[in-house]
């Protein structure tokens, strides 16, 4: 690789730092599946990945993922609209507060969230007498998952609809447009990259989550086992094969998400630069 | 690019434009703003959605931790293991962090300030954690270095433990963090530009001296930013470090880890209470990048406010 | 639509936009509101359109109060500064926009709306740009598109808010043209804000000008260009000369000499007898002899000559050291044989001054 623009020093220092840190803490670390993988045999991998055990935690994964990215995509426009457009006391403390799932270590985000939704927890009392359970159910799941999912819906949408010239919005009004129109035929529209985007990084962190699900969930087989628990599990019963294979299926969805994300934000680059 | 959680930390707080939020908000309580009844309604879904999923954890973890009173919460903070905990967490973060960061700047450094192939395949590894579950992420370190790892009987050989020690603890940590010093760096020094180390190499400066005087004083608030993020993010990983530690109690369990395995022996109380600090370094940390990520938004060039010039009008 | 504001008055924060504006506009006038940066004369734009709320004063649209109705119900075009199109949809469904969103009674079948909208494209000569995006057009054809969008709505009256603004000065020129010949087709009442004083004076029937929240004059573009009431429409209207000197017995005397000046036709005094006062004379409207022949005149030195144009511009000093700029024409400057340095004397002519208390 010969660098075009040499006339500052430090190319062959710091380049070949980075690729030795890269490659000794990331890239042979993360060879690792892909050589265990090949030397399990195909018959052995699909006979892993295929089993109901597993395949009930893939469904159960990304069925939960779903729900908690689509729960955020809504809920998280409706905090962004409020945070950019209304003003409320603190709302500086609360815009800061969004983040929280971010700052937090996902096992005291799991054993709160669990505290909360357990038949006796401050929520989850609440829900006993309607007969709704929350905690070691597929629903706690999604609870969780919506949890660690929330920042990234809210603020995927909050800069667009920061630079959402009001004047589109006074345009449409003077052509006669309800307020409801307006949102339905010209907002909407705008946001809708972003709001995608959003969804998609949400659900691509929810799908692999562990210390947030792995407290409310319970954790049983073919019910509430979600698949980094899984995996979880292969290990300590050092069937490393086992966790292996999972694993490699998840990286794969995991790396085409990240693929779409970044279309996704093509896409949006595209619309926002054009007009 | 493609987004990632480095983007949306920027996003956050320090990307948050409160003059121009206010100046919207005022634009929408003119004439084409929703009737009063929809505002109120959409701010209560909003307040009551952020308090069922933010405000109420956030108060479970205090009062669980002090549901036994101040003197057990003490207790559970203080004793040897919990010691032991806070101090394994400490060195995971001050060996990782200080290492992450020189990657950053070395990362940033190569990316900002030369042109070469495949440049972008590089900004993607850089991303790599991020499509990486934290358990993969430990269990990739399992399969190398561990007893039956690919390079685990060198290492057991040499008397070395990596795995289920504090080796691996600080691998596993590095692994998950490192993306987050370089993401941040980049665009502050692309923004910055070269001009001003060219001025300096001209000047008779060596690439050491225009780095420290010239480049690092640039950079410095989205460097700060960068490390409050890679800090709170070191000493709070669970899932990758749960997979290499083992658990040894009061050996290899980090505060997150701690937490769990009081609270799998029933020691609620205790596990909140570890919890809690854990909890108020993340209100630390939400305070701090408010605080850096205004200083990184108000060195930007201010942007012309059509609502101003409209008011100007 | 006749358009009244009547005694507005708007204040955002400390900052005072409107104080006490009335103005009256006819139906098929082409009103320029026209004034520098901070007049108020967009806010003013604003109010009558409802997008903005005034602290006090009403508008009155057709002759009923409209200070209550909401921007969407006063049936007014809003053609934006930087056209507020709409991206995400084509240049047709833009135009379409505001027959589509009508309440269902008084919406148009999808085929009138489609004869409509390509009759509008038409107009606008973009018919051939219908399922094109606002982004592959150019700034001005977006314009064009904004204006059918507004136009298509069957707006009462039409308002534009610096609508050239942000284009090239060659596309400006065209649109001007293409506005005032818009407007004389259609006989739509129209408003445009501008700060071009060019501009309005080109296009617009009337003119009312605006200065720090309040009118200073309206008239016609002739009225308030040669009949300035107040000395800031005076200057911001064409260059002036300004001087100081005192008003004595019907004469202003500037320097060393002076002038007579009547009130008449072109004079404006403004000054009680002995008080000092301010002279406003246009280039145009000065003349220059090489020596005085008994008319009123000052003795200036020549200091730079600008022949490159339609007319010469001179720059002079005058002999109580205050600039003059005067414009003549290119055989006037043959005949005199001007050169920097040359001593000459510089008369009004036709007493077109303006004079005022300072």
């Amino acid at each position: 690789m010969k660098p075009r623009k040499s006339v500052i020093p430090g190319f062959g220092l710091t380049m070949g730092y980075t690729i030795a840190y890269l490659g000794l803490i990331a890239l042979i670390p993360l060879s690792t599946i892909f050589l265990k993988t090949a030397g399990m045999g195909w018959h052995a991998f699909w006979s892993v990945i295929g089993s109901a055990r597993v395949m009930a935690a893939y469904r159960l994964s990304i069925g939960a993922s779903i729900a908690g990215a689509a729960i955020n995509s809504i809920f998280g426009l409706v905090v962004a609209w409020t945070l950019v457009r209304y003003r409320f006391p603190l709302r500086g403390v609360v815009d800061s507060l969004v983040d929280l799932p971010f700052a937090l270590p996902t096992s005291v985000a799991g054993i709160t969230l669990t505290a909360i939704y357990s038949e006796h927890g401050w929520i989850g009392r609440l829900l006993a007498p309607a007969g709704i359970k929350v905690a070691f159910t597929p629903i706690g799941v999604v609870v969780a998952l919506t949890f660690v999912g929330l920042p990234f819906a809210v603020r995927t949408v909050q800069p667009v609809l920061q630079d959402l010239e009001s004047e589109l919005e006074e345009a449409a009004a003077t052509l006669g447009a309800s307020r409801i129109q307006t949102f339905r035929r010209v907002i909407a529209p705008a946001l809708l990259p972003a709001t995608i985007t959003g969804f998609a990084l949400a659900f691509a962190r929810a799908l692999g989550e562990y210390g947030s699900v792995v407290f409310i969930s319970g954790n049983m087989p073919m019910r509430t086992e979600v698949v980094p628990l899984l995996i979880m599990t292969r290990l300590e019963e050092f069937d490393y094969q086992g966790a292996t294979a999972i694993a490699l299926v998840m990286l794969t969805v995991s790396f085409a998400m990240l693929f779409l994300i970044n279309l996704l934000q093509r896409w949006s680059v595209g619309r926002h630069a054009a007009g | 690019m493609p987004p990632d959680e480095r983007e949306l930390w920027r996003m956050m707080d320090g990307g948050f434009d409160w003059a121009r939020a206010d100046e919207t908000t005022a634009q929408m309580r003119r004439a084409t703003s929703e009737p009063a009844w929809a505002r109120a309604l959409i701010t209560a879904i909003a307040i009551v959605f952020l308090g069922v999923f933010l405000l109420i954890p956030l108060a479970a973890v205090f009062t669980e931790a002090l549901r036994q009173g101040v003197r057990v919460y003490l207790a559970a903070i203080t004793n040897a293991e919990a010691r032991s905990a806070i101090r394994l967490t400490l060195i995971t973060a001050a060996i990782a962090v200080p290492l992450n960061l020189i990657f950053g700047l070395a990362a940033s450094w190569a990316i900002t300030r030369f042109e070469f192939r495949r440049k972008n395949l590089l900004t993607t590894l850089i991303d790599l954690p991020f499509a990486v579950s934290p358990v993969i992420a430990g269990m990739i370190y399992v399969l190398l270095f561990g007893a039956q790892g690919y390079m685990g009987g060198w290492f057991a050989a040499h008397g070395i433990k990596i795995i289920f020690a504090v080796p691996g603890i600080v691998l596993a940590t590095i692994f998950v963090t490192f993306p987050f010093i370089a993401r941040e760096l980049i665009p502050v020094m692309e923004a910055a530009g070269v001009e001003e180390e060219q001025a300096a190499l001209t000047l008779g400066a060596s690439g050491w001296q225009t780095f420290f005087r010239v480049t690092l004083p640039n950079v410095k608030w989205g460097l700060l930013y960068g490390l409050v993020i890679c800090n709170a993010r070191a000493m709070g990983e669970f899932g990758a470090v749960s997979v290499v530690s083992g658990h040894i109690r009061g050996q290899t369990n980090t505060m997150p880890l701690y937490v769990e395995i009081l609270y799998n022996d029933y020691q609620f109380s205790a596990a909140f209470a570890v919890a809690s600090i854990l909890t108020a370094l993340a209100l630390v940390t939400l305070i701090a990048k408010r605080a850096i990520g205004g200083r990184l938004k108000s060195r930007e060039l201010p942007v012309e406010s059509e609502a101003a010039d409209q008011e100007a009008a | 639509m006749s358009i009244e504001v009547r005694n507005i008055r708007k204040k955002f924060g400390n900052f005072t936009a409107l104080d006490d504006v009335s103005l009256n506009i006819e139906s098929g006038e082409l009103v320029a509101l026209l004034g520098p940066s901070g007049s108020g004369k967009t806010t003013l734009l604003r109010i009558i359109a409802g997008l903005e709320i005034p602290d006090a004063g009403s508008v009155h649209l057709g002759g009923e109060e409209a200070t209550a109705r909401s921007a969407r119900e006063r049936g007014v075009g809003f053609v934006f500064q930087h056209y507020a199109l709409f991206r995400h949809m084509t240049v047709f469904e833009n135009a379409a926009f505001g027959l589509r969103v009508r309440p269902r009674r008084r919406r148009p079948s999808e085929q009138q709306i489609r004869a409509r909208v390509d009759e509008l494209l038409k107009l606008v000569q973009l018919e051939w740009a219908g399922e094109r995006y606002p982004s592959q057009l150019s700034g001005g054809q977006r314009q064009r598109v904004a204006l059918a969008r507004a136009l298509a709505a069957e707006p009462r009256v039409l308002l534009l808010d610096e609508p050239f603004g942000a284009l090239d000065a060659k596309v400006r020129e065209e649109l001007r043209r293409w506005l005032r010949r818009l407007h004389q087709e259609l006989h739509l009442t129209g408003v445009f804000v501008t700060h071009d004083q060019e501009e309005a004076l080109e296009v617009a029937t009337r003119v009312a000008v605006l200065n720090r929240g309040k009118i200073e004059q309206v008239g016609t573009p002739e009225q308030i260009y040669h009949h300035p009431v107040t000395p800031f429409v005076s200057s911001f209207l064409g260059n002036v000369n300004l001087f100081h000197g005192r008003i004595h017995d019907g004469r202003v005397y500037l320097g060393g000499t002076s002038v007579a000046v009547q009130e008449g036709a072109g004079v404006h005094i403004g000054a009680p007898n002995g008080g000092r006062a301010m002279v406003h004379i246009r280039p145009h409207l000065l003349e220059i002899e090489l020596r005085p022949n008994g008319k009123d005149s000052f003795p200036a030195t020549v200091k730079h000559i600008n022949a490159a144009g339609s007319r010469v511009k001179v720059e002079l000093i005058s002999a109580w050291e205050d600039p003059v700029r005067v414009e003549i024409d290119h055989e006037r400057l043959r005949t005199l044989a001007l050169r920097p340095g040359l001593q000459v004397y510089v008369s009004p002519r036709e007493n077109r001054v303006f004079v005022y208390q300072i």
